[in-house]
């Protein structure tokens, strides 16, 4: 294997069920993380700390007292932009703009060196926050996610932006759920909890599966499928299968990545996402952040089975050791 | 479909008593989503109990200690309803539910611009007041 310095994370995202049902509270999970050999933790601020983004002094004092007892590195924090949370208006450039600023400060009050970014920003907010950042030395990181690849519009949009501006204080978050070879298991079982005629579930898998997704509205109403049926389908439009090996060019701005699964098997794999074909394209292209565990599959089991989001990571971090050739 | 089949928290599930009279009756109720939202992104819930189409204007929502007009809430930017938190909805109704069981159907959603229309959940339970 190539000399890499890939290193390992976990969202606290995966373990989003056992906080919403009250079964683990944050220094639960910090505990877990630390017995499952994870040396790093990212966070989403709106999930877990209360209060956000007005935090209170004694959370941050407890937040750095777990880091240090459960030995973990706080590595990225990630926000989000609600356009529409004011009355019959969307808000301003500045009102996001001072959004943006305010996650800057909480980030830095919670050590980490970076800010997820969504989707939902924009090249000149990005630009207009980004000497905060640079003062802050904390970095805005866009994340690439499905059914975006780096090569659609916007993201080649940033790209020129990233380029123009050359500050390492911007970069993308690239979510491996780019690269879903194989539409999930879960999901078509889910359909069929929902009621679905499971011909019409194994025929929307198979549509993904082959990249025949042109045929798909139609042959589901071939198939004598409802709009019932039709809008669960669109749950496999927003997934895409880009090759990994479209990323190398722009491995530069690629400065964390989310480890997105959603169902490890008792194999060691994901079902859905190619690791084995990633990984290595990632130390080919020199990527040296972290790979951050991030488990997605609970929302479609949860209707009929217990989500442990602890084993899904404690598998998911066996694979990624492998695959960097950790012992 | 994230969340749906928690929405509705039986354990809350009550006729409300208020100086020897009942007013009304409550259940608890989670957001269909995996984060913390403000109260302005909470739509409107559609709420059928036993079939019957109930009005938002009945209801109240009591989060953390406060109890605000369930129809209000988009007028608040800066109040968070925490992840996992449970809310009681309070509905007005002399005489309360009877003994028995109830189809409580709730669908509720929040305004979030990922999917055009925001994001909903839905979810059904038969729950019995004693």
């Amino acid at each position: 294997m190539a000399i890499h310095t890939i290193k390992r994370c976990v969202s606290l995202y995966s373990f989003q069920e056992e906080y919403f049902l009250g079964k683990m509270t944050l220094e639960d999970i910090l505990a877990i993380c630390q017995q499952l050999d994870i040396p790093a933790v990212e966070i989403l601020g709106e999930q877990m700390i209360p209060g956000y983004p007005a935090i209170s002094d004694s959370f941050f004092e407890q937040w750095h007292g777990w880091l240090d007892r459960y030995e973990l590195t706080p590595v990225c924090m990630d926000q989000f932009l609600y356009p529409q949370i004011y009355k019959g208006r969307l808000m301003t450039e500045n009102e996001m703009v001072a959004s943006v600023l305010e996650d800057i400060r909480v980030a830095k009050r919670l050590g980490t060196k970076m800010i997820r970014i969504q989707h939902s920003i924009t090249s000149r907010i990005l630009e207009r926050a980004v000497s905060t950042a640079e003062k802050a030395e904390i970095s805005l990181e866009v994340e690439i996610h499905a059914p975006s690849t780096l090569e659609s519009p916007f993201e080649q949009q940033l790209v020129r932006t990233f380029e123009r501006v050359g500050s390492p204080y911007l970069g993308f978050v690239l979510d491996l759920g780019i690269f879903t070879s194989r539409l999930g298991k879960i999901m078509e079982e889910r359909w069929r909890r929902m009621g679905m005629n499971p011909t019409i579930a194994a025929f929307i898998a198979a549509c993904y599966n082959n990249s025949e997704m042109d045929k798909l509205d139609e042959g589901i109403r071939a198939l004598g499928g409802t709009q019932d049926d039709l809008d669960a389908a669109v749950l496999a439009k927003y997934l895409v299968n880009s090759n990994p090996r479209h990323i190398l060019p722009y491995m530069k701005y690629i400065h964390h990545v989310h480890a997105k699964f959603s169902d490890m098997t008792d194999e060691g794999c994901d079902y859905s996402i190619p690791y084995d074909k990633i990984i290595p394209v990632l130390i080919e292209g020199g990527f040296s952040g972290y790979l951050s565990s991030e488990y997605e599959g609970g929302w479609y089991i949860q209707d009929a089975f217990v989500v442990d989001g602890v084993e899904q990571v404690r598998r998911h971090q066996l694979m990624l050791k492998s695959l960097l050739g950790e012992s | 479909m994230l969340y749906d089949c928690y929405m509705i928290v039986g354990e809350q599930f009550k006729n409300i008593l208020k100086d020897g009279k009942v007013i009304g009756y409550q259940f608890g109720l989670r957001i269909p989503y995996f984060s913390s939202v403000v109260l302005s992104l909470i739509s409107p819930m559609e709420l059928k109990v036993d079939g019957e189409i109930i009005p938002e204007e009945q209801m109240t929502l009591t989060l953390d200690g406060k109890t605000y007009p369930k129809n209000q809430l988009r007028d608040d930017p800066i109040t968070r309803w925490e992840f996992g938190r449970i809310g009681i909805i309070s509905v007005l109704k002399p005489g309360g539910l009877t003994p028995g069981e109830h189809n409580i159907d709730v669908r509720q959603g929040v305004m979030i611009g990922f999917q055009s229309g925001g994001m909903y959940g839905h979810d059904i339970k038969t729950l019995t007041v004693k």
